[in-house]
């Protein structure tokens, strides 16, 4: 039994895996490709990133950043070539512009309205302390 | 404030919300609206379909309304709208150019070879280059072309007969006059 086992020690020694192929040659482009992408929408699987999507075309869109990365391109300039194809739907993170104002400053005006409201009721109340609950 | 108002506002505004909410149903979260449409479409050049001999120039497309559409032999939803593709052909109202979005020329031959052939001139774009430029994010995506080379329409998916006439005709006929 122990003349098996150092045979099978012996077979299973060779099977050793391959070292895992790295993703690209230049590491620091991977990092500025990961970070970037990150902020990216993959247009097939829409929410997942275009750092995180297996679809073909997002590794097509990696691809075709690496290679404007290479030739100098600056973050803000691969981000513009996304949008002028795909539109902003790309960006996680909506840009402020006409048709995402209500998005962006909604919120604040709602709160604006709110507080206004609230203020309204409480001095109200305020002025006459009498009146019960049945105005609210 | 008397209490009819205090009722009726937030009943509006209760209104409002759901007429949203309803048109909201029916926007389809996959159809993204392209920044091309009313640009000037990319010009490429790419070798056509089993004759790698020649060469798809867009270019030459300029003075005539055509249609680009971006399809594939793997893709499913393509088969769907090919009936519509051939009768668009037969009519001889527009010119229909292919585009083979990562394809190979063999696979591609074989489906036009058993199904017909609807498009006049198919360019081939085997890594998807073109495709990146025109946007496609989904084959069969449709581009209608104008004279002066500007992008006037998008269909992102197949062209179905309803499609065809209340849209992609109507738009022919203004831009073709």
């Amino acid at each position: 039994m122990k003349k098996l086992w150092i045979i099978f020690l012996l077979i299973s020694n060779f099977a050793f895996a391959g070292e895992a192929k790295p993703l690209g040659d230049d590491p620091a482009l991977e990092l500025r490709l990961k970070t970037l992408s990150q902020d990216l929408r993959c247009l097939v699987c829409q929410n997942t990133t275009l750092a995180d999507s297996s679809a073909p075309l997002a590794e097509d869109l990696r691809q075709e950043i690496r290679k404007l990365m290479r030739e100098g391109k600056s973050d803000q300039e691969v981000i513009d070539y996304l949008v002028a194809r795909y539109g902003d739907f790309v960006l996680y993170k909506p840009p402020v512009n006409e048709s995402t104002a209500l998005l962006w400053f909604g919120p604040f005006l709602l709160l604006i309205v709110g507080g206004f409201v609230l203020f309204r009721v409480l001095k109200k109340h305020a002025g006459n302390e009498d009146i019960q609950a049945e105005d609210v | 404030m008397n209490r009819t108002l205090k009722f009726l506002i937030p009943l509006v505004l209760f209104f409002i919300a759901v007429g949203f909410l309803f048109k909201g149903l029916y926007l389809d979260p996959h159809e993204v609206p392209s920044p091309l449409v009313g640009k000037p479409a990319p010009t490429f050049q790419a070798p056509v379909l089993s004759d790698a001999s020649k060469t798809f120039n867009s270019a030459d497309m300029k003075g005539q309304v055509w249609l680009l559409n971006v399809w594939a032999s793997w893709c499913g939803a393509c088969r769907e709208e090919h009936p519509v593709l051939m009768a668009m052909a037969k009519s001889g109202q527009i010119a229909t150019y292919g585009l083979d979005y990562k394809d190979t020329d063999q696979e591609a031959q074989a489906v036009l070879d058993a199904n017909g052939n609807p498009y006049k001139t198919i360019a081939t774009d085997v890594n998807g280059k073109i495709g990146i430029d025109y946007g496609v994010y989904g084959v069969p995506e449709t581009y209608i072309i104008d004279k002066t080379g500007v992008i006037r329409y998008k269909q992102i998916g197949p062209i179905t007969e309803e499609v065809l006439i209340n849209k992609i005709v109507p738009m022919l006929k203004e831009l073709q006059r």
